[in-house]
């Protein structure tokens, strides 16, 4: 258990803005939207109309094919607005927040450990909480016919401003240890909570009982779960593994003590952009709106839910991603640069020391999101390894994935990746190709071949 | 700056769909690039990205090329002039050397960006930066005579047979400025070795009586223990070092291919795996060598032999080249110490040859897939091992 491992690979990267330990009670935002986009995969059928009142808890729509999954409202009140996209498809379900307490839908309470495993997911699975766990391979919503052979919580962040996972759960002790109960009756393996071993983590994690705690030390990506997942209990084909991030436990937790589906939620707001960088508590699907209103620096911005490295783009009134804990604000980066190429280059920011910003180590960046250059073939190579710390072959798994072969991307780890795990190989990569996106593509083939 | 900035934004839709020069896209497109980052920002994925592009780094390939090629211009005016017998100071000595050096450079990069440019309208993408790199290796690696209609006919061998019938850059599997040596080499075979070559004018004549202007390998390949240079002057490892020795343009000075090193490997560009391990493989060949050695060439020390001809120069600047050299970094180690092992090999052993680097390179470059194959393939063993291993535990 005390068993360090030690990652080696990887790249912190240093940025502007990280957000103060301070916390601020967010004013609660006139609407809230769950986004069927934020599920990668899923069809959404709409289950209710405009104009219906909902309370927290109730399901807005579930997935196609599999009904049981329901996505529900974090508010009560009444239904907005249902954004399309192109062809028809559903961008957000919006709901407009009634006046006064939030009204909830009730749901059985009590102990887990005393339930029986159907039970467990069948409240999980009415409260609208099953989205928080996803699975390997293939990143995507857990299938709850599974069993896996384990579960894993990250307990740290290592991306670019991370927020810290120990401030959001400092007060909610018990309702984590509920949620990891919980837990333990979805699998007969182990509950796998993964802590950095650097800084004492909080105790919420580590006098948490009925899980193994695992140490982990190193740069970035070492708090992805995937990495975590590679290094204690691999996924080889056939093998599923769940994860869900702690603050999932602990809405969890919170089902089973309380009978409800609480979507507190705690944000960190960071980036070079925002004038006081700080931690939100808010509810799920919180319109950013006026968390940056009056916060923002004069200059054209990227609102981004989610890390500058796996995050999605969103709009200054946009929603929080479902999965996301923190927001990120960075300047939008659409300008030219005469030369910029041939520069000394002191303020960019490189992996690389091709650059002499290297003459200044540990200096905080604040880079925009210029993509520093054309799309080009891939010429170089190594990169990639150096910030991918899996015993799988980066480079060759993507060509796997360019060509379609699928028994070669089967054979070369597609099982145990996700677009986050190759992140950094896309942040550093001198082709600027877009890696993340092409693992999607190549996981979402895996699916359609394997199903 | 502004002003330039307006006038390409004001020239720009002439040359995209439906303009008048629309034929002309992707060259502008590179002049664009060259003057301007463009504005291009991320999508999605990652919304930040590293400062480093293709242009940053094809320019401190050739960045770290100049050393090699400063002292080879200068070297070229010292040979030269010590062939005539005259005494000159540095700079009328530099300035001959540019009036024979400079020429083969232009026609090196007029013909293969022409090329380039060409091609990459054809195929409707941007033009890759892959060709300012090799269009500078290829005047380092020719002997300095060379005529340069061969300069050119090599370079557009090179660009067309050894890079875009494969696709262009990234696709290719021989390094493009080996192959327009290996090109001359075998077509011209009488501008390209001899002892004639080495020396600018000593094809003509320009020369004291009974200077020879041989390399010092073609001198270990007729038995020669002691080498001297073309006035029987006994040259020293400095001679050999710091390079004033007669030979191809760039590849003559150890020390500033080894300054060009550093700059790579600092940077991080240049694979410091393959340059060591070829030094490693030239290194346990020339040993080996020594132990067994029955003829004089065989008894060159180990060591020398990393200074001599084109070692030094090729495991730094052409080995490396990451797209023809080994991708695996195990496989990068395996494929360094063999062309190290084989460059010596070729070089001692094969009487037709006198330098053996450029076909152990070539010949590694064809290999280097296997080896990836190879090491690739034990990572896919691992992985299922993994899998039995489960299986038994249950």
């Amino acid at each position: 258990m005390s068993n360090v491992i030690k990652i080696r690979k990887g790249l912190n990267i240093n940025l502007k803005g990280k957000a103060e330990k301070i916390f601020v009670k967010a004013p609660s935002s006139e609407t809230y939207a769950v986004k069927p986009t934020d599920f990668h995969g899923l069809l959404p059928k709409l289950t209710v109309e405009i104009g219906q009142e909902v309370k927290a808890g109730t399901a807005l729509f579930h997935d196609k094919n599999r009904p049981e999954i329901v996505f529900v409202s974090p508010v009560s009140g009444v239904v907005k607005n249902i954004n399309r996209g192109e062809r028809r498809r559903i961008l957000e379900v919006v709901v407009e927040k009634s006046f006064g307490e939030i009204g909830y839908e009730s749901f059985d309470r009590g102990n887990p450990l005393e339930m029986s495993r159907e039970t467990v997911i069948s409240n999980i699975l009415k409260s609208g909480l099953w989205p928080s766990i996803r699975q390997r391979p293939y990143d995507i919503i857990a299938n709850p016919a599974d069993e896996p052979k384990s579960v894993f919580i990250s307990a740290f962040d290592t991306a670019p401003l991370a927020p810290d996972y120990d401030l959001m759960v400092k007060e909610s002790g018990r309702e984590f240890q509920t949620g990891i109960d919980a837990l333990t009756r979805l699998t007969k393996g182990k509950i796998h909570l993964n802590i950095h071993a650097e800084y004492p983590a909080s105790q919420v994690f580590t006098n948490a009982t009925n899980v193994q705690i695992n140490k982990f030390i190193g740069p970035h990506p070492s708090g992805n779960v995937g990495v975590q997942i590679h290094h204690i209990d691999p996924v080889n084909k056939g093998d599923v593994v769940w994860f869900l991030s702690p603050q999932d436990v602990i809405a969890i937790g919170r089902l089973f003590l309380n009978g409800i589906y609480d979507a507190s939620w705690i944000v960190a707001l960071c980036g070079s952009e925002v004038l006081k960088p700080r931690y939100y508590k808010l509810l799920k699907g919180h319109c950013i709106s006026n968390l940056v209103q009056d916060n923002l620096t004069e200059n054209c911005h990227r609102f981004i839910s989610g890390n500058v490295l796996t995050g999605t783009k969103i709009e200054q009134n946009g929603y929080l991603g479902y999965y996301d804990s923190q927001v990120t604000v960075i300047p939008e980066g659409s300008h030219y640069e005469l030369l910029g190429w041939a520069m000394p280059g002191l303020k960019k920011y490189s992996a690389g020391r091709t650059f002499f910003s290297w003459l200044a180590p540990g200096k905080e960046y604040a880079p925009d999101t210029n993509l520093n250059g054309g799309h080009r073939s891939l010429v170089m190579t190594g990169q990639y390894e150096k910030v991918f710390p899996m015993d799988i072959y980066p480079m060759q798994l993507i060509k796997a994935i360019i060509i379609e072969d699928i028994d070669l991307m089967e054979k070369l780890g597609i099982y145990e990746v996700s677009p986050e795990d190759f992140a950094l190989c896309e942040f550093i990569c001198t082709s600027k190709t877009e890696i993340q996106s092409l693992v999607r593509k190549g996981l979402d083939l895996m699916i359609k071949e394997m199903n | 700056m502004k002003a330039l900035r307006n006038y390409i934004d004001k020239i720009k839709p002439n040359f995209q769909k439906g303009g008048k020069f629309e034929k002309l896209h992707s060259t502008f497109d590179a002049f664009e690039t060259f003057l301007f980052v463009p504005n291009k920002v991320t999508t999605g994925g990652a919304h930040i990205r590293d400062a480093v592009d293709m242009k940053r780094t094809m320019a401190l390939v050739v960045l770290a090329m100049v050393p090699a090629l400063l002292f080879g211009v200068w070297n070229t005016g010292h040979q030269h002039f010590l062939a005539l017998g005259e005494v000159k100071t540095f700079w009328p000595v530099f300035w001959y050397g540019f009036l024979q050096v400079f020429p083969i450079i232009v026609v090196s990069y007029v013909t293969g960006l022409g090329i380039e440019f060409a091609f990459a309208q054809v195929r409707g993408h941007e033009v890759n930066e892959g060709f300012l790199v090799t269009g500078m290796l290829i005047p380092l690696v020719v002997p300095v005579d060379v005529p340069l209609w061969m300069v050119a006919v090599a370079t557009a061998f090179a660009v067309i047979i050894g890079k875009e019938v494969f696709g262009g850059t990234g696709m290719n599997i021989l390094n493009p400025a080996l192959t327009a040596r290996a090109f001359l080499f075998f077509a011209y075979p009488a501008e390209m070795s001899g002892d004639k070559v080495w020396i600018a004018g000593l094809k003509n004549g320009v020369a004291l009586d009974g200077f020879s202007g041989e390399t010092i390998l073609a001198q270990a390949a007729v038995g020669k223990t002691a080498f001297t240079n073309g006035l029987d002057k006994i040259y020293t490892t400095a001679d050999m070092f710091f390079g004033t020795i007669p030979g191809s343009i760039g590849e003559t000075s150890t020390l500033a291919i080894l300054i060009g090193a550093a700059i790579l490997i600092f940077t991080g560009i240049g694979s410091w795996k393959i340059m060591s391990s070829v030094f490693a493989g030239g290194l346990f060949m020339g040993l080996i060598l020594n132990l067994f050695a029955i003829n004089t060439y065989m008894e060159i020390p180990a060591w020398e032999h990393l200074m001599l001809g084109g070692f030094a120069f090729g495991a730094v600047f052409m080995a490396t080249d990451p797209v023809t050299a080994a991708q695996t970094e195990k496989g990068k180690y395996i494929y360094g110490f063999l062309v190290g092992i084989l460059a010596i090999l070729v070089r001692v052993l094969n009487p037709a040859y006198p330098e053996g680097m450029m076909l152990a390179i070539l010949l590694m470059n064809v290999f280097a897939p296997l080896i990836d194959h190879y090491v690739v393939e034990a990572n896919i063993k691992r992985r299922l091992k993994r899998v039995k291993a489960n299986v038994k535990e249950v």
